[in-house]
């Protein structure tokens, strides 16, 4: 594998990941991830399906914890500090690092609940309507509904949820959004909302995006990492990183013949 | 050329055309039983209020049920209000116990305590009900209800309704822990994302979100409450007067027909005919709230159906 961040080192990073593998029980997920991601920049997470780019993405916010038998091995640091140490709580980890899901789940609640609980559970209770306002501004979906903030949220259209969905996020101001597959239900009228909508939001966070779709990663995303599966000495196939490095060089030069033959569509 | 292609309808055998007729028998067959039991109950119900022994307005209004007595008073508000008062603290015992007991199964308990509750939970609810009245009889009132309430008697209203709350804990439990299991997974995702602790998304998310399924739940065990008979005529006694004292007998519509029916009661008689005005009294109770309870539990699947 071969990285090639060296003419970026002077950037932030966010994430330094150093040996990475997510297990089920026995059966690995991914392994051996190392790679460094980038303040105020968009990562896209490329791949077929089963690479683990998922469960990748899951293991940075420690929603894996919620999953019996996930076990994370190897140094996840945000920003200096080790996500795994015993010290960490996960829900803090949850309020720093947002996340945005495959399918929009806005709660069935108003429009406006939707944006509130996330502030009352994390005690922003001051200038609440400011809150909301600058939340579904943010998220450019104020304009559709400020005359309809007490409607269900389920009532909206699903692009419509799904920045519902990215509003309740950055509502709580975390430092790093990660969307799982963001649009993947959506349809491409929607889907080219959200990306525009990235493009704004990655000035104040960063977004780690899995994305099945690769022109959406060479669309939205500043540096792009490339998984695939490998079958195992048991048979089964673990999800291994192939190449990681800025979008551009990945998408017309890249130096691994695996990532050629995805981004050319012979496989995957 | 398709060759030997045949698009011709092929016979029904005639075994299959029993098998045909008896799938469709038995699917009638319940509401056929169903409407025999109204029919039986609705024109016995009626000899009962053409006696001339017998009023509408007595049966409404009298405060004794006293069928089988030399001057019988035919009054059926005592047992209507011993009925829903043993219900309400039957209630009060496994509403809450029940629904905790969902929360904690649905969304605490790990899958292996989930493994060993719920098999314990399903033979609570196969305990036969005789059981459970003589529990009351012989446990409860004695070991709980007269060493801390004074003045309890051997037949009281809190002990039996505690055992038939117990009864319904396992019936509250299951269906609120099915409606809490039926909201999508993804709300509770989303909402620990937000960097909510358990607790909250279980209180303030699901909770909120299965609330018509468990409405559903409490309308139900109330329903079975109402209509429970052997622990209510073990351990509820017979007082046949309108009483709000808890500590003392009450007399349920259940138990009072059981009553009546185990006596010598006569066909045909007015004593004999008044056990189906009961009965339909207690079938529409039960009817209603059963109506009641499948309208919400409906309206709870239509907001996830999109």
């Amino acid at each position: 594998m071969k990285t090639e961040l060296t003419t970026k080192k002077e950037l932030d990073h966010v994430f330094t990941v150093r040996d990475v593998s997510v297990s089920y029980g026995d059966f690995t997920a991914v392994k051996n991830v190392s790679m460094d991601m980038f303040k105020n920049n968009i990562t896209a997470f490329i791949g077929p399906s089963g690479c683990g780019k998922s469960t990748l993405i899951r293991s940075f916010n420690r929603m894996n914890d919620l999953i019996p038998n996930a076990a994370v091995n190897g140094e996840i640091n945000y920003q200096g500090i080790n996500l795994y140490d015993e010290e960490v709580d996960p829900v803090q980890v949850r309020r720093r690092i947002g996340m945005v899901f495959q399918k929009p789940n806005p709660f069935p609640k108003s429009i406006r609940e939707n944006i509130t609980f996330g502030l009352k559970v994390n005690n922003m209770t001051d200038n609440l309507d400011d809150r909301v306002e600058k939340a579904l501004t943010q998220a450019a979906l104020w304009d559709e509904v400020k005359n309809d903030l007490d409607k269900n949220a389920l009532d909206l259209s699903g692009g419509q949820q799904q920045r519902l969905c990215i509003a309740r996020t950055i509502a709580v101001e975390p430092d790093t959004i990660l969307m799982d597959e963001p649009c993947s239900a959506l349809d491409p009228v929607a889907t080219k909302k959200i990306e525009d909508l990235m493009q704004i939001l990655v000035k104040d966070f960063s977004i780690l995006i899995v994305t099945h779709n690769m022109q959406q990663a060479s669309r939205v995303s500043n540096y792009c990492a490339f998984f695939t599966t490998k079958a195992t000495d048991d048979g089964r196939r673990t999800g291994e990183l192939v190449e990681y490095s800025d979008t551009k060089t990945m998408f017309t030069n890249p130096s691994e013949s695996l990532t050629e033959e995805y981004i050319s569509g012979r496989f995957g | 050329m398709y060759k030997n292609l045949n698009l011709t309808k092929t016979k029904t055998k005639p075994l299959e055309s029993f098998v045909k007729f008896f799938i469709k028998f038995s699917a009638f067959a319940a509401i056929l039983i169903s409407i025999a039991i109204v029919f039986t109950l609705l024109t016995e119900a009626i000899n009962f209020f053409q006696d001339p022994e017998v009023t509408i307005r007595e049966y409404f209004t009298a405060t004794r049920w006293t069928p089988t007595f030399k001057n019988p008073v035919y009054g059926v508000l005592p047992l209507i209000s011993s009925t829903l008062y043993i219900a309400l603290i039957a209630c009060i015992i496994s509403f809450p116990l029940g629904l905790f007991s969902a929360i904690y199964l649905s969304e605490f308990a790990t899958r292996n305590t989930r493994k060993v509750i719920k098999p314990i939970m399903e033979i609570l609810a196969g305990v036969p009900t005789v059981v459970f009245g003589y529990f009351a009889l012989n446990w409860i009132t004695p070991n709980i209800v007269q060493r801390f309430i004074p003045g309890s008697g051997v037949f009281n209203a809190i002990s039996a309704g505690i055992a038939v709350g117990i009864m319904i804990i396992p019936t509250i439990a299951s269906i609120s822990d099915d409606a809490l299991n039926a909201v999508p997974k993804s709300l509770r995702m989303g909402s620990l994302a937000l960097g909510s602790t358990r607790r909250i998304t279980a209180l303030k998310i699901m909770l909120p979100a299965a609330l018509s399924g468990i409405i559903a739940s409490f309308i139900l065990g109330f329903s079975r409450a109402i209509g429970e008979t052997m622990i209510v005529t073990i351990a509820g006694g017979q007082y046949p007067e309108l009483n709000l004292d808890p500590r003392k007998a009450m007399y349920t519509i259940t138990s009072s027909i059981v009553n009546v029916s185990l006596g010598d009661t006569p066909h045909g008689t007015t004593a004999y005919n008044a056990l189906f005005a009961l009965g339909i009294t207690l079938f529409i109770m039960t009817f209603v709230l059963n109506i009641f309870s499948d309208y919400i539990a409906r309206k709870y699947r239509k907001e996830y159906e999109q």
